[in-house]
């Protein structure tokens, strides 16, 4: 018989041993994931959006840190700050003050970038519609037992928000999206936070079960930014996100901190919009759901308590002898650019192409001009 | 006053006509041209879908040796029975399993099988004379008092699709003995209705989330398999291990047992450098390090990112670690929640794969030559991976009552009943996903108006609405092999169709918009037909009354 063992997590360092039905009782409220992934969205480009990329960089790091891989993250950036040529500091993207925290560092994956960033794009991400030549990391590869969080960041109004400058993506495009992937069972659980501006009708359409929304303002209320930096001269975070972040450094993969202290963030004495939050489409009460649910990743595991009888002589391996040094030929490169061939090229012999038709149109008109000024009579001297 | 008259006559006349031509041609072009593209779909094929009612059916034969049977119960073989039972899921779910089974007594060289000394020997001899089929089993009676079995073993389940069993003395009918008896066998060996009901989760909500649905992978088309090997510590030990040798010997042939199922692509690399992410207790006691069951979950996040994933293949992606630890941290041994050691010094982790600690000896510290060489056992590192993937694959025991005795698969790690047991699952699963699809699909197109069906769109719909509905018949008739094969390509058609890159909702414009965008181009050509046909109607009434009037 198969013993499994289920490990619950627990505060660090306390091991306490839990009687069956206590053990019951906590499975019930877990979530029942075994992965966790990330949708993390900044839609807005040019240099005084900086607040935008900063936003989004800053939840990705945090991310990480909590134990998300790269390879579970879909990163969408619309603009690139970093390398801006307006950037004072290249290659850094600061989220506070005084440069003191640098979110952009060497191992930080952009999987959709600048014009790639589209509302198609993000629906195809989310639906999973997506052209058989995407490679894997620019694909949402979530199953039904996959958590998914989705941050969105960037400009917003009454009911949508805007990509690019150029297009905009409705709430109800999102809630149908967002059914799409329920239908198919893409998600186990979806939390959505959206910081901009009149965030909170952008969850207003949602109808398909288990997903939390959060946003940082009512309808007709404004998002507004922190701080700005007088050395880069642009503002570096929105208030919402940067008291989620400052809320997110206390969370380490380990703590039990629930969602209801993340409806506490940023209260309206700080963030002068009123944050909101929606949970009637999600089934566990959020004092049962834990942060690292959706910001972290964490794995349950089994004790493997069986093992497969093997013979090794029934198997015909034969010995090998260790031939590391093995003489090959030296590789070499194939001709990439036949340089010699270009260089020594005669030029190539052109087809004749009659005149087009700016010329003779050209033409038409001197000679009609000429013959009506000076008459037809005159034809039979040129010709 | 006539031409007048006849020129009012003709501009009443040519009002009319544009009417006409706007109503009758142009309406009617205008709503063609701006509707969304839909080719034909089998929505009355989908929505029989919809309700699932399996009917899978198991041909079982039961083959009684010489002497098993009392005389005046022989003479009534051979003959034929159907059992059915039937349990309702919920309204739209029901498996009714059936099991067709026929008695005969056993053949002279079946009979030649039966008599030799060792069951193992028998069960490859018998295996020679059956015709091997999938989902198809055969349960061989024996007296009571053989020796073919061992003592206190009354049933014996081989590794292919046989099992023997000795027949159960006692008065009464010693046929519905057996016939209970068998009963039991084949639901060990094939399917019960609650692996069924397992496999159905989707369409079934379970109350009790339990570790077994949520452990194996889902029935997918392929797989991708990465062994690697993590050696923190070059420094001090030069380790080798010969995967090649290990995977064509131990892993292939279960994987080429499993190649009906699914696709794989093995792979395996060496992390030179990779530390786990937690650092292991020292324990005076047994003065070894020790890696508590606590700590294991926040072992796997560090390592993932260095695993690397394939970035062409789409499969899911099963990890097998195995971790030789640093020379100051040997040997390191990880504890159950209890606080006991594990024997195997493995763990896993569901829908992901398995990590297993490799302890080295360490000669004595003067006479050590660091790097020290290391070739590791592949045997017993095959045999914890094996079963780890068996675990992963759902494979996993059913309990069984004491007499029974389970052939151990041996090399192949998998035997021909497991098979089976995992085919009847996926192809369930694979139905279910196949209806799911679809009424979701057809549900979408409902709520969501402005999604397109292009032509290869609806083939692909047709298609799998086709081999559903084979795979369904082919269970009831008991051929699990095309049964399954059905399901694939039912599977993979709905896919197909479900993911297509063309079926993303064209942009939503809400009604303002569309007010915006139709009003400058109708409306100036609308007023002057509208204003025109009221004067003509407003004429007209007055020349009704005008007639009235005049007299």
């Amino acid at each position: 018989l198969l013993f499994s063992c289920l490990v619950f997590l627990k505060g660090v360092g306390t091991v306490e041993r839990k009687n069956l039905s206590e053990d019951q009782a906590e499975q019930f409220f877990r979530s029942g994931h075994t992965n966790n992934w990330a949708v993390l969205v900044c839609t807005s480009r040019f240099w005084f959006n900086y607040r935008h990329v900063a936003n989004t960089l800053s939840v990705y790091r945090s991310v990480k840190r909590l134990g998300i891989p790269d390879s579970h993250i879909v990163l969408m950036l619309a603009d690139d700050m970093a390398c801006n040529p307006r950037n004072p500091k290249p290659a850094t993207v600061f989220s506070h003050k005084n440069m003191e925290l640098n979110v952009y560092g060497d191992d930080v994956e952009v999987d959709y970038r600048s014009y790639e960033v589209t509302v198609e794009n993000f629906l195809r991400v989310l639906t999973g519609r997506i052209p058989p030549s995407t490679p894997r990391s620019k694909r949402l590869l979530s199953d039904d037992r996959s958590n998914i969080l989705i941050y969105m960041t960037g400009h917003g109004g009454n009911g949508f928000l805007k990509f690019q400058d150029s297009e905009e993506i409705t709430n109800v495009e999102l809630a149908d999206a967002f059914e799409q992937m329920w239908q198919k069972r893409r998600y186990n659980e979806l939390l959505f936070i959206i910081d901009t501006c009149q965030g909170a009708s952008m969850y207003e359409r949602f109808y398909s079960p288990n997903i939390m929304a959060l946003a940082s303002s009512q309808v007709g209320e404004d998002s507004l930014s922190h701080q700005p930096d007088l050395g880069i001269g642009v503002h570096l975070m929105d208030r919402y996100t940067f008291y989620v972040l400052e809320f997110l450094e206390e969370i380490h993969p380990a703590s039990q901190t629930n969602m209801n202290d993340l409806f506490q963030v940023c209260p309206r004495s700080l963030c002068v919009s009123t944050p909101g939050h929606r949970t009637d489409l999600f089934q566990r009460d959020p004092q049962n759901v834990l942060i690292t649910d959706f910001f972290g990743s964490v794995r349950k595991v089994e004790i493997t308590t069986e093992t497969v009888a093997l013979d090794p002589n029934l198997v015909g391996l034969e010995t090998r002898v260790p031939n590391d040094e093995m003489a090959t030929e030296p590789l070499k490169y194939a001709e990439q650019l036949p340089v010699a061939q270009i260089i020594h090229q005669k030029p190539k012999q052109k087809d004749w192409h009659p005149p087009g038709g700016f010329i003779l149109g050209l033409w038409a008109l001197i000679i009609m001009v000429f013959f009506k000024t000076y008459g037809i009579k005159h034809m039979k001297y040129i010709f | 006053m006539a031409a007048d008259e006849a020129e009012k006559a003709r501009g009443k006349r040519a009002a009319l006509a544009f009417a006409a031509v706007a109503l009758v041609l142009g309406l009617p072009l205008w709503w063609k041209t701006t509707e969304t593209y839909r080719a034909s779909l089998p929505y009355a094929g989908i929505s029989a879908l919809g309700s699932l009612r399996f009917q899978l059916t198991v041909p079982v034969s039961v083959v009684f040796a010489k002497g098993a049977l009392p005389g005046a119960q022989q003479r009534r073989l051979p003959f034929a029975d159907t059992q059915e039972k039937e349990s309702l899921l919920n309204p739209k779910t029901s498996i009714t399993s059936r099991y067709e089974t026929t008695y005969r007594s056993a053949t002279v060289t079946e009979q030649a099988a039966l008599a030799t000394a060792a069951v193992q020997e028998a069960d490859a001899a018998l295996l020679l004379l059956q015709e091997d089929s999938l989902g198809a089993l055969t349960v061989y009676v024996i007296p009571e008092i053989s020796p073919l079995l061992p003592q206190g073993v009354g049933v014996y389940v081989g590794k292919h699709r046989s099992a023997v069993m000795r027949c159960p003395q006692g008065p009464g009918d010693v046929l519905a003995a057996v016939s209970a008896r068998v009963q039991q066998i084949v639901q060990a060996m094939s399917f019960t209705t609650d692996s069924i009901t397992a496999a159905l989760s989707d369409r079934v909500p379970m109350d009790q989330l339990g570790t077994d649905t949520r452990r194996p992978f889902k029935s997918s088309l392929g797989y991708e398999i990465t062994f690697s090997l993590l050696n923190p510590d070059p420094k001090s030990h030069d380790v080798h291990w010969d995967i090649e040798a290990a995977v064509s010997g131990y892993v292939q042939p279960f994987l080429d047992k499993l190649g009906l199922v699914a696709n794989f692509s093995v792979d395996s690399q060496i992390l030179y450098y990779a530390v786990l992410g937690v650092s292991p207790r020292f324990d005076k006691a047994s003065s070894s390090f020790i890696l508590s069951a606590l700590s294991l979950p926040h072992v796997i996040n560090p390592v993932e990112a260095r695993l690397g994933s394939s970035a062409t293949s789409l499969y899911p992606v099963l990890n097998f670690l195995l971790y030789v630890p640093e020379r100051v941290h040997s040997p390191l041994y990880i504890q159950d929640k209890d606080g006991a050691a594990v024997g195997t010094n493995a763990f896993h982790s569901p829908r992901w794969g398995g990590i297993m600690v490799y302890n080295v000896d360490h000669p004595a510290p003067d006479k050590a030559l660091l790097p020290l060489r290391v070739d590791v056992d592949m045997v017993r590192v095959m045999e914890v991976f094996l079963a780890q993937l068996r675990l992963l694959f759902g494979i996993s025991q059913v309990p069984l009552p004491e007499e029974f005795l389970l052939e151990s698969p041996g090399n192949k790690g998998l035997t021909d009943w497991e098979l089976d047991r995992l085919l009847w699952t996926r192809t369930v699963e694979n139905i279910a996903t196949v209806s799911t699809t679809l009424t979701s699909l057809a549900q979408l197109l409902d709520k969501i108006g402005n999604i397109v069906i292009k032509d290869d769109v609806a083939s692909e719909v047709y298609h799998a609405v086709a081999s559903a509905q084979t795979a369904m018949l082919e269970l009831a008739s008991g051929h699990l092999g095309s049964a399954f094969q059905a399901s694939k390509e039912a599977v993979i058609s709905s896919e197909r169709a479900f993911f297509d890159p063309s079926l993303l909702h064209l942009l939503y414009f809400p009604d303002d918009q569309k007010f915006a965008i139709y009003i400058p181009l109708f409306l100036p050509m609308a007023v002057p037909i509208l204003l025109s046909l009221v004067k003509i109607l407003r004429e007209a009434k007055q020349s009704k009354k005008e007639p009235t009037k005049t007299d």
